[in-house]
């Protein structure tokens, strides 16, 4: 049996089809998890990014805040906030909002700095108030490497949202879990399988997003 | 500039041999390495909960006791792991339960007494294995209801598993993810006692998830190891078994022949002799309940039987 | 027993000993990793049609869950350290390949020219210009690699106390010490900060040349 057979014989029992352990509901649940991480990380990040992009200060204290957030080690911080927490989808949703906020924190950073001062100065002399050169000068140019950075964040997510069964949740990581101790390969590589899957969509989720958001002069000089 | 350079390549050539040493070092000395147990070494294992942990440190003192050189490789995971690891050789001595090893060796077997269990098991063994004496101490898987449940339903410690019958599709089911398949597990619990259960939730061996989950209510009812402190200590209210479906569940140890010595296996069945339930529980409570070190207990307990 | 640093048997090691193993199971494969990881990205510097099939399986593989890749492997290494590593360094590779890619295309051809006019041959030129030239981006590709072969080694802890420090977060839940768990996200924490402040210091020392400015990416 190699790696595709395994593949083979979970999708095409139809008992993995339907059902509280069912591929549609894991799936769902594997992307309500992720969702919730990835609003809840750009909700603290984005802004944050933005601002002290846009002033240019703070650069240092960001890159200290994201080294501390990439250091801490996702799967202990979920036992640890287990044991302080209990059950429930905030000790989850802790690690994955720590996993997630340094890339979309520090790339937003980036790109805001990376925006060619000149059209900046210009804005303002016309008489543009901060906020409108913020969103319609600086954002529209930075944005691709913004949506790169939540792209960063969301992949990392989708693969590190597999621990939440380790706490009984359920998403994809309860193929694996479950697999792991009752040594069945077929739902490991098929639990793996629909994660990369998963990844995969939403490269091209992102793909599609950037080639509409983006506008077509920014697109033209990137 | 250059001596910068050169000191910076030199500080990381440094590191690397350092890094390199540490895991040839290793590669020699760690037990915990791939392969086989070697050089008259016994490898004690155990299963992902804390009794299984306990256990392995009595059985494993008590080889020490007699000159045997020992490592432990604890915490393993399930069954359906460790038995591989034993076949292969990875493991020398593992402390079983013989009834559900019998269920995962020949999930149709329904043995009448623990005899029968361990006659049963050794036609079916690996030929490279061999079970030793089983001890009088008993650990039974045990599905139990929580305080609350036991009230919506009426049931009593003199109610039984057949009892959930009707109820069962509104209850939510939780033990280890390896109950999900066992013959001790769902799929008995459905063929023996034909109950269908609203869903299974994945926890772990009778450990703190499982505990947890069963005192708040986020299931029903779970697996709980029959010698488990929180039974008492939460209330819950363990279901009668007269259909058998989890055996006889003596503390018994699986062993390699070709790892484990005469000396070693007269160590073992010495331990075997001395264990009961009572002195499980015991046990299993100073661990769980009073916080010490397992491996402090199994010492105390063999000197105070004086066999450490 | 309750103390901080005292840990219960079956973690099999002191405080430190837990330190060490999991420096090393965590850095030896970001090292395996850039070993491996030079050579592809010449090739595909070297060979630009190379480069999209290769990033499209470094994600993919990314996206794996390491706690599948342990499983999958035991079967072949045992509930070992090598189960754990060989991830690990897959890992780092996917993290250091682009780096290390767009590092050594960021030489510009008039220096590579100016190099061969030197008479540098195809290795000197390699190693006294190129690499040099692309340390910063392999640098930035190592931090990365590393901080996070740190944090994931941890999940070892669920094939049996391969875990090193993560072994701690068993024994937390299990024996209901929280202080175990506290110390092992804790000093994995500490770990990661200070081998990514290492690299930095690396890095500046590797190229004098270029302008100190705070630590960025």
């Amino acid at each position: 049996m190699n790696v595709l057979d395994f593949a083979h014989s979970f999708f095409g029992d139809p008992a993995h089809w339907h059902g509280y352990d069912g591929i549609p509901t894991r799936l769902v649940e594997h992307i309500t998890y992720s969702l919730e991480a990835l609003l809840l990380a750009a909700v603290i990040a984005l802004p944050v990014g933005l601002v002290t992009g846009h002033y240019g200060r703070g650069g240092n204290a960001l890159a200290l805040i994201a080294t501390a957030g990439r250091a801490l080690p996702s799967f202990g911080l979920l036992v640890l906030m287990f044991i302080w927490l209990g059950f429930g989808l905030v000790p989850v949703m802790i690690p994955l909002v720590v996993l997630a906020v340094p890339p979309i924190l520090v790339t937003t950073y980036e790109a805001m700095r990376s925006v060619d001062p000149s059209p900046v100065d210009a804005a303002r002399g016309m008489g543009m108030s901060e906020a409108r050169v913020l969103f319609q000068v600086e954002v529209p140019v930075a944005l691709p490497l913004i949506l790169s950075g939540l792209r960063t964040a969301a992949i990392q997510i989708i693969s590190t949202a597999t621990i939440a069964a380790y706490v009984s949740l359920g998403g994809l990581g309860r193929y694996i879990i479950d697999g792991l101790y009752q040594r069945d390969y077929e739902k490991v590589v098929g639990g793996a399988t629909l994660v990369a899957a998963l990844a995969l969509a939403t490269l091209a989720l992102f793909w599609a997003a950037s080639r509409l958001a983006v506008s077509r002069g920014v697109r033209g000089s990137a | 500039m250059r001596r910068n350079r050169g000191a910076a390549v030199v500080a990381l050539a440094a590191a690397t041999a350092l890094l390199a040493g540490c895991s040839s070092h290793s590669g020699k000395s760690d037990p915990l390495a791939g392969g086989k147990a070697s050089g008259g070494e016994v490898v004690v294992g155990s299963n992902n909960f804390p009794e299984s942990t306990l256990l392995a440190d009595i059985y494993g003192e008590a080889l020490k006791a007699k000159g045997i050189k020992v490592t432990y490789k604890p915490n393993i995971g399930s069954r359906e792991t460790t038995y591989g690891l034993l076949k292969n050789g990875s493991l020398s001595v593992l402390p079983e339960y013989n009834g559900a090893l019998l269920a995962y060796l020949d999930p149709k077997a329904t043995p009448k007494s623990a005899e029968e269990t361990t006659a049963a098991i050794k036609t079916k063994l690996d030929a490279k294995l061999t079970l030793l004496e089983p001890s009088a101490a008993e650990d039974k898987d045990s599905l139990a209801v929580n305080a609350a449940t036991a009230r919506k339903y009426h049931l009593t410690g003199q109610s039984t598993i057949a009892d959930l019958k009707g109820v069962a599709k509104d209850l939510v089911i939780g033990g280890s993810p390896e109950f999900q398949t066992r013959q001790q597990g769902l799929a008995g619990l459905k063929s023996v006692y034909g109950l269908d259960f609203k869903s299974f939730k994945a926890l772990d061996a009778g450990g703190t998830l499982t505990q947890t989950a069963l005192k708040k209510n986020d299931v029903q009812v779970a697996d709980i190891f029959s010698t488990d402190p929180t039974i008492a200590k939460e209330k819950f209210v363990p279901l009668k078994d007269p259909e058998n479906l989890f055996g006889f569940q003596n503390v018994q140890p699986l062993v390699v022949k070709s790892a484990v010595s005469p000396k070693g296996v007269d160590a073992l069945n010495a331990v075997s002799a001395k264990l009961d339930t009572a002195t499980l529980l015991d046990l299993d409570a100073q661990v769980q309940n009073q916080r010490k070190d397992p491996l402090d207990v199994a010492k105390a307990w063999l000197k105070s039987a004086g066999l450490g | 027993m309750n103390g901080f640093f005292d840990l219960p048997s079956d973690l099999q090691h002191s405080y430190l000993g837990l330190v060490g193993l999991h420096l090393r199971e965590a850095l030896l494969p970001v090292l395996a990793g850039l070993l491996v990881a030079l050579p592809i990205a010449q090739l595909c510097a070297r060979f630009r049609w190379i480069y999209p099939p290769v990033l499209g399986l470094t994600t993919v593989l990314y996206s794996i869950p390491s706690l599948a890749f342990f499983v999958v492997l035991i079967d072949y290494f045992g509930q070992s350290e090598t189960t754990v590593m060989i991830p690990l360094a897959v890992y780092s590779l996917v993290v250091l390949v682009p780096g290390i890619v767009d590092g050594v295309r960021s030489v510009p051809r008039e220096t590579l020219a100016a190099a061969e006019a030197m008479g540098f041959g195809p290795l000197r030129r390699y190693l006294q210009v190129q690499l040099p030239i692309a340390a910063p981006a392999i640098i930035a590709g190592l931090r990365v690699a590393v901080v996070s072969s740190l944090s994931l080694v941890s999940v070892g802890m669920l094939i049996g106390n391969q875990g090193a420090l993560g072994n701690m977060l068993y024994d937390a839940n299990t024996y209901h010490r929280p202080a175990l768990a506290v110390n092992s996200v804790l000093t994995t924490a500490v770990l990661g900060i200070l081998a990514d402040a290492l690299l930095v210091l690396l890095r500046r020392l590797l190229t004098p040349w270029m302008p100190r400015k705070g630590a960025t990416r």
